[in-house]
């Protein structure tokens, strides 16, 4: 639910690499985008697109080296995220920001009770007693729904199923009250049901706390379902970004309708074999200088070897980083 | 937790029983003669006269039960009509060395205190420097201090201590005369002189010894640490917004913690019997000294006893590791 006020996150020009032996993964290049409050903003695109180590990246969650941070700015609450020291960054996560990670299983300790997991950053935080955190804390998991919180407080993760681990990760992600939500792939490690039932709860739990959320993932039928912008992302770059009705109905880029013709149709005929986009999405090894998608897309110009296609507006906040829809050549070609 | 405990305890009798069977049998069927080191001059028919006093002329089938009913009725009940003035015993026969013609509870009695000191510090102070040094090289990996970490492994793993000891000895002893070479067991702390003596003539042992424990330790530390540190709670724990001190010293070593426990604890046993060259060198008149000694003079109920001990010692010390595994990591639960 956008506001038209100002963003609450502000991303520009991201870059982010990765020393190896070969040379210099660019993993996010030049990445910028927006989040307005309580907006859910979606992020696709296949693994290695680049889309979590974008996230990452906001929070100083990489481990550097080998990562690091070349240049952009990440503005959240009046101040740069990239320049903060690590105290200062420290205390923006967890507390203003939440992260929800992509495997339940593992990503709970499995040595402390999940009472204690959640309590941490309330009392890291906002400076709760025990006694207040342990309140907060059966609250939250009765937020999440959890039946019999206050009892299951005492539990270890082994003792719950996936999908209530997930339920743990979202109540230790909202416990400060976050304004910004960042889900990564929240849902792909859970079978379907209970994907559902995660995913019912995060849309009551934005409407509800009014946070604006960011969720990766590489499901679109996931992300026509709850969000209200999608940016797709390719070789570590934004190549589309638009409402998510207008992206499903009117891709500009051939990356995104490629994509989108691999969701099988559940009316119509059996297709015999499901639809592919043929080859690898590339490893950016050096700074890019060509469309990443070039090798892969079926419309392959000359120019898309020669410079990287800037995002183009293609409509009212719908925008595409191809050289077809750059009004330039549109117009040579008319 | 405590069924289980129970369980195992009651479990680790028949254990226990088999163990002292088969070393006995092994004493039994190994080459040697109690009698060999008597001086040449005493006929064979007194020495066959003195056998037969040591008990030696029955079968191990009267042999074996005695020193059961010696080891786990008489001496028990010796050591608390000690301690409480009672009289369980009523004067029967304790378990007697060959050699000494002493009881051998209390020459161990007498022996263990210097082992204790000297071994069991080393364990001590071999395990809370590898403790750091295993963490602070997993969480700094490949930087200059774990490069020299491992470089301090390696030769604490393939250095042996005969080597070590006697380096030690003529460095700082014989070179540079700081330290005496003998430990001299007869010395008592009375005051704070005595006390500086003790400290300076545990030195070198202590050192030798827990270069092993620390090679060892720190290596399983780091490999633990190393383990943990990439698992996807800790970014979670960082994701929380903790400070790294929490994330590391919390959340990861208590993770790490499980199987280096488990380790550290079956490590104890060789405290009481793993020191035998370092005693040696050392000139320290502990349980390892005591055990060679035993073995030489072919003192069976000597050598029996200290060894039924030592498998005793790796029976419990199996038990507590595994009751700390259930106590750390809850995922392990014995009901």
């Amino acid at each position: 639910m956008p506001d038209g006020t100002l963003p609450v996150l502000d991303v520009q020009d991201l870059k982010t690499v990765f020393k190896t032996r070969a040379g210099e993964v660019h993993a996010v290049n030049d990445v910028s985008f927006h989040l307005q409050k309580g907006e859910l903003l979606g992020v696709v695109g296949e693994s290695g697109s680049g889309k979590s180590v974008t996230m990452m990246s906001l929070l100083g969650l990489l481990p550097m080296p080998p990562a690091e941070i070349r240049g952009g700015r990440v503005m959240f609450e009046g101040q740069d995220l990239l320049t903060l020291d690590p105290k200062g960054l420290r205390s923006v996560r967890g507390a203003r920001i939440g992260f929800i990670f992509q495997d339940p299983m593992t990503s709970l300790n499995p040595v402390f009770t999940v009472g204690h997991q959640i309590a941490e950053p309330l009392r890291k935080h906002m400076g709760m007693s025990k006694k207040r955190a342990t309140e907060r804390s059966k609250e939250l998991l009765e937020l999440v729904g959890i039946p019999d919180a206050g009892r299951r407080l005492h539990d270890y993760p082994h003792q719950f199923s996936g999908g209530m681990r997930q339920r743990v990760m979202i109540a230790i992600a909202l416990a400060c009250d976050p304004q910004v939500l960042i889900a990564d792939e929240p849902t792909t490690a859970l079978d379907v049901t209970i994907q559902a039932q995660i995913l019912e709860l995060m849309k009551e739990l934005r409407d509800k706390l009014g946070m604006a959320v960011i969720w990766i993932t590489h499901d679109l039928g996931v992300i026509a379902g709850i969000a209200d912008r999608v940016m797709v992302m390719y070789g570590g770059q934004v190549v589309e970004h638009a409402p998510v009705h207008e992206l499903f109905a009117n891709p500009q880029h051939p990356y995104t309708s490629a994509l989108l013709k691999t969701i099988p149709s559940i009316s119509g005929k059996r297709a015999a074999r499901l639809t592919v986009i043929e080859g690898q999405p590339p490893l950016v090894l050096g700074a890019p200088t060509s469309c990443p998608f070039r090798d892969r897309c079926a419309q392959a110009m000359p120019v898309c070897a020669t410079k990287v296609p800037p995002r183009y507006d293609v409509g009212e906040g719908h925008d595409a980083a191809c050289f077809l829809v750059d009004p330039l050549e549109v117009a040579h070609a008319g | 937790m405590l069924t289980f405990t129970i369980r195992r305890l009651l479990m680790s009798i028949p254990t226990l029983l088999f163990i002292a069977f088969v070393i006995f049998m092994l004493l039994e069927l190994a080459p040697g003669d109690p009698m060999s080191q008597m001086p040449l001059t005493i006929p064979p028919e007194v020495k066959e006269k003195m056998r037969l006093a040591l008990g030696l002329g029955e079968p191990w089938w009267v042999r074996f039960p005695l020193w059961l009913r010696q080891f786990f009725i008489v001496e028990p009940q010796y050591w608390i009509d000690a301690i409480f003035g009672t009289n369980f015993a009523d004067g029967a026969q304790r378990i007697i060395s060959f050699q000494s013609r002493s009881p051998v509870f209390d020459t161990i009695a007498q022996r263990l205190p210097q082992t204790l000191w000297v071994v069991g510090m080393s364990y001590i102070v071999g395990v809370l420097i590898a403790l750091p040094i295993g963490i602070i090289s997993a969480y700094k990996q490949y930087s200059v201090f774990d490069q020299t970490g491992t470089f301090v492994s390696m030769i604490g793993f393939s250095v042996p201590p005969f080597f070590s000891g006697v380096l030690l000895i003529v460095i700082f002893s014989v070179q540079l005369k700081w330290l005496p070479s003998i430990y001299d067991t007869t010395h008592v702390v009375t005051s704070w002189d005595s006390f500086v003596f003790q400290l300076r003539q545990m030195i070198m042992p202590v050192m030798v010894l827990a270069l092993q424990t620390t090679a060892q330790v720190s290596r399983y530390m780091r490999a633990s640490m190393l383990d943990n540190l990439s698992q996807d709670y800790v970014r979670t724990a960082r994701a929380k917004g903790l400070s790294e001190s929490t994330v590391v010293m919390k959340h990861v070593l208590r993770n790490s913690m499980i199987p280096v426990v488990t380790v550290i604890a079956l490590g104890i046993p060789s405290i009481f019997g793993g020191a035998i060259i370092t005693e040696q060198i050392f000139k320290v008149n502990g349980l390892g000294q005591l055990l060679i000694i035993a073995l030489q003079g072919n003192d069976i109920p000597m050598v029996m006893t200290i060894t039924f001990l030592l498998a005793v010692l790796i029976v419990v010390m199996n038990l507590i590791a595994d009751i700390l595994y259930g106590v750390l990591d809850p995922r392990i639960r014995y009901d």
